[in-house]
């Protein structure tokens, strides 16, 4: 196996495993943990493809370094909303969803 | 001279700036920046469209430094269809906030920035020429999409933002996946030269990334059975966020799926043209049969934007025809300018009654015709009743299904079309009921109501000149 | 810039658009101004349907299309057969409003009321102008959303009842009529309506193809012309008030369904075409069917207006069976039915309203006496009922003649007793009625009377005047059939026009 593919395939299973944390497990703040493995998986599979015989090519590099970025953005994001949702739960007891059915 | 197309940039720098400043300078400034720079974008987007002569795409580079390195913005008559779009419904929207929100001011303190934000990364998805560069504006489409729903502040909402926050980045992760494995094969995120690289028969990686971005996009389009995330978020979201998000955001990725479909993996659409078919066939019934029976009015419009975005689907498998996408182009706007002025016509009501019920509307076509005018025209968009532009889209629709003999499509379009209408009578008959005269109303600013009315009066108008709409897109191809 | 030719229809189309826009704008209590307004949209448009007349009587052709899609125009032409339907809508318009006025005096909502039905007023012609089917069905829709409001405006649970069934049917009806008309423009690229019809240059190897289209066709429109089995609506339409069910669910809904049907068979199939295709023979039926069921049913009602009701069902399908009968002598009674039928049903609702809004009469069995407290109204109203069941003198005869002569020509002498058939029935229901107005005594008094006696007038003016009109020009048409401005000389001008002048010949 060509260490290129092996990255690749690192990188999918990596982010299958985000994947499947994002969806199923029930703690949020476990589920942004979960999307963040995810990420890196995806940045896995680019930087790790993305060898031109042997050599590395910089745009996929560059691409990654803005994908960390938006991810930490989204991070942000979801820990303001965890925070906020917390602050409230702590007021009332339960949260129930506002779907009406 | 400067040529018009160049305009595009400033689509996207001039949201971006007023943006910013409206950060800065707080809510009263910043709704006034926001309502003006929409005024300008405006314009500038009706010039693109009216010195808009042959339907050759433009590239520009932006700063002069093009691909790879640089970004290159592309603009064709699809793009240029849906910058209108998102001009046209954002500001009316914008006036309607800034009078919506006037007595709120801790939620219009975030409002103004987000909504900057979320246009500038509308108009930049539009025209973005590379998949990469698609990934970055989707992100931040979605993330002051989902930043909007939660300005609420309200426990429902918090809850509907975190369950669309996770729907939206698991949709561009499976996406950003996409992306690396076309790179990996590749060598190029720029659609314009993959399309050629693809060729007829492309590696099975190629057609992986094609599936896996199709369905982050989809995710993202709230495409049965994706949907979840949709109801809670758009029903649950102040009315100016709704309409927006109902109006706009959705038919981002739904525009993204309809360009990669077509354009770079046309090669593999042809197998698996029926599975959004079946889908937005499911969309149609599941969400039309959800709203029938929904008891909160933003809920029941939600989940009409469920099945509203059905109708998207069900032409893929006519796709390429130009017929079929100037059909649901045409879809795509008529739900837009219609379901924008839904929403905002049920913050009226809402802020009115004081109450998110039906039942609440008893006797408002006496003491509100204004608005529940605008929420008749804009229903009569939805149910695809002439001389709406939502006919217009379903007559396309159905000519391009006949035309093909694909009579399944016809017929669940036609059949949506009733379902509609049992929803939307349903709750125009609440208001038509006699009420007690002693219930009191609060009073809502006009300004409001007619930028309802302006919205939905628009979606019907648009039925009567849809010729100039569809001049934007390339001729039939024989 | 436009001509003439161009600008009348249009004329005759904004002026009553333009007052229904205005009224929605202005305050629920500007009442002179609203009324005024009404009152002058309504003559206006009478003068120009006068020079439209004019105009066609004398050859001159009236025109105007928009693209709305590549390939689909918007298209408007005032013709013989349009003219003919315009002109009644806009006379009855008239009276209407001004019975409107009269009966909605103090009821809330009026803005609203007075909105619709001039947008009403507007949908019809458009119907009535349309030069294709995408135009006609685009106004045909309009019609439905704008009577809408108009039925449910009493905000009852029962009003909400009667409008969910209205919009069922007319929607679903509207549904099937737009797949026909997809699937002729899907055939032609085109939806014209053209005399002599624009399907016939298919060969037999459509003919079923162009059988189901037919039938789609039909049953889209059958439902707002009431035939059975798609009647069922108008019964239930009927918790509308007086002015409503007068105009809309005798003249405006069921003509334009039936004025459908007469385009549909004249001028996209062509008559010959279509007795080719052994089209007219079945629809004959239905119509047959319809005028018996229809007549057979209001035997039994003891409402008023449900009678009534039943009883449009069944004279509607007159029309449709002067259009199914072969031959220029039945079309020109189908057509001129159309005339005759709206005048006398409107004077019947008229009545009916005036019982209603008097005495709070509802009821058949409430009626004895009617005749001596309100004999004007009463005469009006026998006058008219005698017209239905084609007493001698009146609009009826006229009809009723010519569909008779039209079914022996068209060797469809079956249809000449389905005529004597329904006549009987008609006799059936209404004669009752009159023997209890005239020739019964009222015992109990009238408890429930809004409107006192003042001199002559037996209840208010406004409410009066229309019916007197109305009656007036029932035995009018039936007496001067053959003066030149009859409207039986308007649809022999039709028959030699639109349809086969071979046949003529």
């Amino acid at each position: 196996m060509s260490s290129e593919l092996l990255f690749a395939v690192v990188g999918a299973l990596i982010f299958t495993l985000g994947v499947a944390g994002t969806v199923l497990v029930a703690n949020l703040l476990r589920r942004i943990l979960a999307f963040n493995l995810m990420g890196s998986g995806a940045f896995l599979v680019l930087v790790g493809l993305a060898q031109r015989g042997g050599e590395s090519d910089p745009v996929p590099h560059a691409m990654v370094l803005t994908g960390i970025v938006v991810a930490v953005a989204a991070t942000a994001l979801a820990l303001a909303l965890l925070r906020k949702q917390h602050e409230m739960k702590d007021s009332e007891e339960e949260l129930t969803e506002i779907d009406d059915g | 001279m400067v040529e018009p197309v160049t305009f595009v940039v400033w689509l996207i720098v001039l949201p971006l700036a007023w943006a910013v400043a409206a950060f800065v300078t707080g809510e009263r400034i910043g709704a006034w920046l926001g309502v003006v720079g929409s005024a300008i974008q405006t314009f500038l987007v009706v010039w693109m469209v009216a010195t808009w002569d042959v339907a050759v795409p433009v590239i520009h580079r932006v700063g002069g430094w093009g691909a790879p390195l640089g970004i290159d913005l592309a603009v064709d008559g699809l793009a240029l269809a849906m910058l209108l779009l998102t001009q046209v419904v954002s500001l009316p929207l914008t006036i309607y906030a800034r009078s919506y929100f006037s007595e709120d001011a801790s939620k219009s303190r975030h409002f103004w920035p987000l909504a900057g934000f979320l246009i500038a990364g509308l108009n930049a998805l539009f025209v973005s020429a590379d998949v990469f560069n698609i990934y970055v504006t989707l992100e931040i489409v979605g993330l002051s999409a989902v930043s909007l729903v939660a300005i609420g502040g309200g426990r429902a909402q918090i809850s509907a933002a975190l369950r669309y926050l996770f729907a939206t980045l698991i949709g561009s992760g499976a996406y950003l996946l996409g992306v690396a494995l076309i790179y990996g094969a590749f060598g190029s995120v720029s659609l314009a030269t993959l399309i050629p690289l693809v060729g007829s028969n492309p590696p099975q990686a190629f057609a992986l990334a094609g599936l896996l971005m199709l369905f982050g996009l989809m995710l993202k389009t709230a495409l049965f059975p994706f949907h979840y995330w949709l109801p809670p978020a758009h029903g649950g979201a102040a009315a100016p966020v709704s309409a927006l998000l109902s109006a706009l955001v959705v038919k981002a990725s739904f525009y993204l799926t309809l360009r990669l479909w077509t354009e770079l993996f046309a090669s593999i659409a042809d197998d698996i043209a029926w599975i959004p078919a079946l889908l937005g066939a499911g969309a149609i019934l599941w969400g039309s049969w959800r709203a029938i029976q929904a008891i909160r009015i933003k809920m029941l419009i939600a989940y009409s934007t469920v099945a509203q975005l059905g109708y998207l689907f069900l032409v893929f498998p006519l796709l390429p025809g130009q017929d079929a996408i100037r059909a649901t182009v045409m879809q795509a706007c008529a739900h837009g300018a219609a379901k924008a002025a839904m929403f905002a016509a049920a913050g009226v009501l809402i802020k009115a009654t004081g109450q998110d019920t039906m039942a609440g509307l008893a006797g408002m076509t006496g003491r509100l015709p204004l608005t529940l005018f605008a929420f008749g025209l804009a229903g009569m968009t939805l149910m695809g009743l002439p001389p709406s532009s939502g006919f217009l889209a379903k007559w396309q629709l159905i000519e391009a299904g006949m035309a093909r003999d694909l009579w399944i499509i016809p017929v669940v379009a036609l059949a949506g079309g009733l379902l509609t209408a049992v929803y939307i009578f349903r709750i125009l008959s609440f208001a038509f009921l006699l009420s007690p005269s002693s219930v009191k109303i609060a009073t809502v600013p006009r300004v409001q109501e007619w930028t309802a009315f302006a919205l939905a009066a628009g979606s019907v108008l648009l039925g009567l000149r849809g010729v100039e709409l569809m001049a934007l897109l390339p001729g039939q191809v024989p | 810039m436009m001509t003439s030719g161009e600008l009348l229809p249009l004329a005759v189309f904004f002026s009553s658009l333009i007052p229904g826009v205005l009224i929605f704008l202005m305050p629920e209590s500007a009442t002179r101004t609203r009324t005024t307004l009404n009152i002058l949209g309504a003559v206006v448009k009478l003068v120009l349907i006068f020079i439209l007349l004019a105009g066609v009587r004398a050859g001159d052709e009236f025109g105007v299309s928009f693209a709305v899609l590549e390939g689909l125009e918007l298209a408007f032409k005032a013709d013989a057969l349009g003219l003919l339907f315009i002109t009644l809508s806009a006379v009855l318009w008239l009276l209407t409003t001004l019975y409107a006025i009269g009966y909605l005096e103090h009821s809330a909502f009026r803005r609203r009321f007075f909105g619709f039905f001039s947008l009403c007023v507007t949908s019809t012609m458009g119907i009535a102008m349309a030069a294709n089917l995408f135009t006609f069905f685009v106004f045909y829709e309009l019609l439905t959303l704008s009577t809408f409001p108009l039925v449910v405006h009493r905000g009852t649970q029962a009003a909400m009842r009667g409008g969910r069934i209205y919009l069922a049917y007319t929607l679903t009806g509207g549904t099937v009529l737009l797949t026909g008309i997809v699937l002729v423009q899907n055939l032609l690229g085109h939806t014209d309506f053209a005399h002599g019809g624009v399907l016939g240059a298919f060969d037999d190897s459509r003919s079923t193809y162009l059988k189901a289209i037919f039938f789609l066709l039909i049953a889209g429109v059958g439902v707002k012309a009431a035939i059975v089995p798609l009647h069922g609506w108008l019964p239930q339409a009927m918790v509308a008030p007086a002015p409503v069910s007068a105009l809309l669910h005798a003249v405006a809904v069921v003509k334009a369904g039936a004025f459908g049907i007469v385009r549909i068979v004249y001028e996209i199939y062509g008559v010959e075409f279509a007795q080719s295709l052994g089209l007219l023979t079945p629809l004959a039926i239905a119509a047959s069917i319809t005028i018996l069921w229809g007549s057979l049913r209001a035997l039994s009602q003891d409402d008023l207006k449900r009678r009534l009701a039943f009883s449009t069902v069944s004279q509607v399908s007159y029309i449709v069976l002067g259009v199914a009968l072969f031959g220029p002598i039945g079309t020109i009674g189908g057509v001129v039915h159309l005339v005759h039928q709206g005048l006398m049903k409107i004077t019947l609702f008229f009545c009916a309203g005036n019982y209603a809004e008097t005495l709070g009469i509802h009821k058949v069995s409430e009626m004895d006496g009617a005749g001596r407290r309100m004999p004007v109204t009463t005469l009006a109203f026998s006058i008219a009922a005698l017209g239905m069941m084609g007493a001698p003198f009146t609009a009826g005869a006229v009809s009723k003649a010519w569909l008779s002569d039209g079914a022996v020509a068209a060797n469809m002498g079956w249809v000449v007793w389905v005529l004597w058939g329904s006549s009987l029935l008609n006799a059936g229901y209404f004669l009752p009625i009159l023997w209890r107005t005239w020739f019964r005594c009222n015992r109990s008094g009238w408890h429930a009377e809004h409107i006192p006696v003042a001199g002559w007038r037996e209840t208010a003016l406004l409410l009066l005047i229309p019916p007197i009109v109305t009656a007036t020009a029932t035995i009018a048409a039936g007496i001067y059939a053959n003066s030149d401005l009859s409207p039986l000389a308007w649809a022999r001008l039709i028959a030699s026009r639109e349809y086969v002048t071979k046949i003529v010949r």
